[in-house]
């Protein structure tokens, strides 16, 4: 089949153009390097039925790191009749021009898409589009690709694009580019916006810090008052008031008792059905996914994905930048950590936007450790929230220092230095809503697809845990760890099997068993760092391969153990 | 009078021209690709503060490098009559 190449410098929107064409959704965000892998796709070009690729964002076809290795292979491997849809902001001709020529001097079929077109013109920018046409000696297509202006052209001549008979020397091509832009660009000049005067001021440490602390407690704030509204006004009432009469009927028509009882409605606890201890397949299997994890998810990527919409995110990760070196990583780091703190799965897939290997182990393990996902952070704040602050402080500082101190530690005594920051800061822009919308349903996709099933697998397992008499054996055999070390009752076992898997049963597991101010402080902390979900193992496996995900399991595996015993005797003191 | 000082030394808000890239031709080369190259007009928008990146702005383009980079960079600013950066 023919093959549509989307190709571009990072962040000129390549990844919404595919979504235009394709209708296939890919996440965008606004900044460089949301797409490392090239994602695939088909449209329909007259009757014909073609590919379409996305293609990671490169400046040059010269390329100087990893990331940019993938463009050109790409092109080296396109055949005859494949097209080349070269996406250039219209805001940076120069640059675009750079990375079109040397895609020109491949004599593929070609068409230039000019991005951004509207913001051409708060810019000062003209461009004469037939004259650029005329020297490129391809089609040129003015394009909003978020809005879909310009969409229809792109289509039809896409169908129209042929590979340019202008010769551009190589040698002297910023020359060229020069007599390019002398004819064909005209800039008036202008007055900064109010957007360019705040987005100077979020990078300077003064006032960027004190924005960054507003733009990080409001973003908390925001979290915390719709998840919780969500759980209050909507999955609190369906599950209590239509789901818990329902569940009671099918117990009494199980007989209330009984191995499939057992399985699919759990304990019942005091004459009733408890959602959060009764550990039945309908019961907890679902209220906890849904009522107790779902709810702060949403709320999570909700704020998350309006944040990286506007651009701030690379604007944090410059600000922090310094401080980021000191636990071993660069600034941008800052970016797959904080998508770990919705969900793990992809803050470990978005450590691709490190440059180097020894960056991405370290940002891996220091999600999978201490960077609680909001199924882990909604449950612990369940749990623990009962003591109030007093268990709630301990347990995110712990997590916080164990971050401060792997990170130094792994920074200071692995092989190899983080490299410097070099990136491009987009400019802020106003957040498209129906593309935050889809972005929004699809993490929420991705997140049931991920969670649900190895939710009710853990549920299951507890089941089977307790049925056999399993735990029991399994306390006795690790007793001297959970016991002696961590202080912990000999059925906490169950909950450190269980968290392999889903961490969210996990923590609801240790609900039932009355754990005291210490022990619950020092169970959430564990159960968080031991290991990570089976889901980001699994991440971790295809990102890092045997040999590193073994590394960092031992990391983890000590440093939980380390951090749970300081904490048994910190709090044993303290508590008297 | 005209002056060249690393990127790193120059005030914030002050615009300069790149006069001279010290670092290894690969280095040029992503700078240049990423749009700054010999004559580029640059306005720094903020300087490095414990180690940070240094931020400047050329035309619609804005990027951050890290303190070692901005230091290789060497650029051109107009000074007073004394060679006084601060004029």
């Amino acid at each position: 089949m023919r093959r549509v190449l989307l190709v571009g410098s990072p962040n000129v929107g390549k990844s919404v153009v595919f979504t235009r064409l394709t209708g296939v959704y890919v996440i965008a965000s606004n900044y460089p390097g949301t797409t490392v892998e090239f994602t695939k796709g088909c449209m329909r070009l007259g009757d014909e039925q073609v590919d379409v690729v996305d293609v990671p964002g490169t400046y040059s076809l010269e390329p100087s790191c990893a990331a940019e290795e993938v463009a050109v292979r790409m092109l080296d491997e396109m055949k005859g009749d494949d097209i080349v849809v070269n996406v250039i902001d219209a805001t940076k001709l120069e640059r675009g021009l750079n990375l079109a020529l040397q895609v020109l001097s491949r004599r593929k079929p070609t068409v230039v898409a000019l991005n951004f077109w509207d913001e051409t013109k708060h810019t000062g920018i003209t461009i004469d589009v037939p004259k650029l046409e005329a020297m490129l000696g391809v089609p040129c297509v003015p394009l909003v690709a978020v809005t879909g202006i310009g969409l229809k052209d792109l289509v039809g001549k896409i169908a129209r694009a042929r590979s340019s008979e202008q010769v551009f020397d190589d040698g002297r091509r910023w020359d060229e580019i020069g007599r390019i832009i002398s004819a064909v660009q005209r800039v008036s000049h202008r007055h900064h916006t109010f957007w360019e005067r705040l987005g100077d001021a979020s990078v300077r440490p003064f006032p960027g810090l004190l924005i960054a602390a507003t733009v990080l407690f409001t973003a908390f704030a925001a979290v915390r008052f719709t998840g919780e509204g969500l759980i209050g006004y909507v999955f609190d009432p369906v599950f209590e008031g239509l789901w818990s009469p329902l569940m009671m009927r099918l117990s009494a028509v199980l007989g209330s008792a009984g191995f499939l009882h057992q399985i699919l409605v759990g304990d019942l606890v005091d004459g009733g059905v408890s959602f959060t201890e009764s550990m039945g397949l309908l019961t907890t299997g679902l209220y906890v996914p849904f009522a107790m994890v779902m709810p702060y998810v949403f709320a999570f990527y909700l704020v998350i994905s309006f944040i990286e919409d506007t651009g701030y995110l690379p604007r944090l990760a410059v600000l922090l930048d310094g401080f980021m070196h000191r636990v071993g990583l660069h600034g941008m780091g800052v970016i797959p950590i904080l998508l770990g703190l919705g969900c793990n799965v992809p803050g470990a897939l978005a450590t691709r936007i490190m440059e180097t290997r020894r960056e991405r182990f370290i940002a891996m393990t220091l999600i999978a450790i201490c960077t609680p996902c909001m199924a882990k952070t909604s449950m612990i704040v369940g749990l623990a929230g009962r003591y109030g602050a007093s268990a709630l402080v301990p347990i995110f500082l712990a997590l916080f220092a164990a971050w401060l101190v792997i990170g130094f530690l792994l920074g200071r005594f692995l092989k190899g230095q983080s490299p410097e920051i070099l990136v491009e800061i987009p400019p802020y822009r106003m957040p498209y809503l129906r593309h935050l919308a889809k972005k929004l349903g699809m993490r929420m996709l991705w997140f049931l697809r991920e969670a649900v099933p190895w939710v009710l697998a853990g549920v299951f397992l507890v089941n089977v845990l307790y049925s056999t008499g399993a735990v029991g054996l399994a306390g006795q055999a690790a007793s001297p760890v959970i016991k002696r070390l961590l202080g912990l009752p000999e059925e906490a076992v169950a909950a450190l099997i269980v968290g392999f898997l889903r961490k969210d049963v996990a923590v609801g597991m240790l609900a039932p068993l009355n754990l005291d101010l210490r022990q619950t402080v020092v169970g959430c902390t564990v159960l968080a760092m031991y290991f990570p979900c089976v889901a980001t193992f699994a991440v971790m496996l295809g990102e890092l391969g045997l040999r590193d995900t073994v590394r960092s399991t031992g990391i983890m595996v000590g440093a939980a153990l380390a951090v749970g015993l300081i904490l048994n005797l910190v709090l044993g003191v303290v508590g008297g | 009078m005209m002056h060249i000082v690393s990127l790193v030394e120059i005030e914030v808000g002050r615009e300069c021209a790149v006069w001279q890239f010290a670092g290894g031709f690969a280095f040029t080369r992503r700078i240049e690709a990423m749009g700054i190259r010999l004559g580029t007009k640059l306005v720094k928008v903020s300087g490095s503060c414990f180690g940070g990146p240094v931020i400047v702005r050329a035309g619609n383009v804005q990027l951050a490098l890290g303190h070692g980079m901005a230091s290789k960079i060497a650029v051109q600013v107009e000074t007073d009559a004394e060679g006084d950066l601060d004029a």
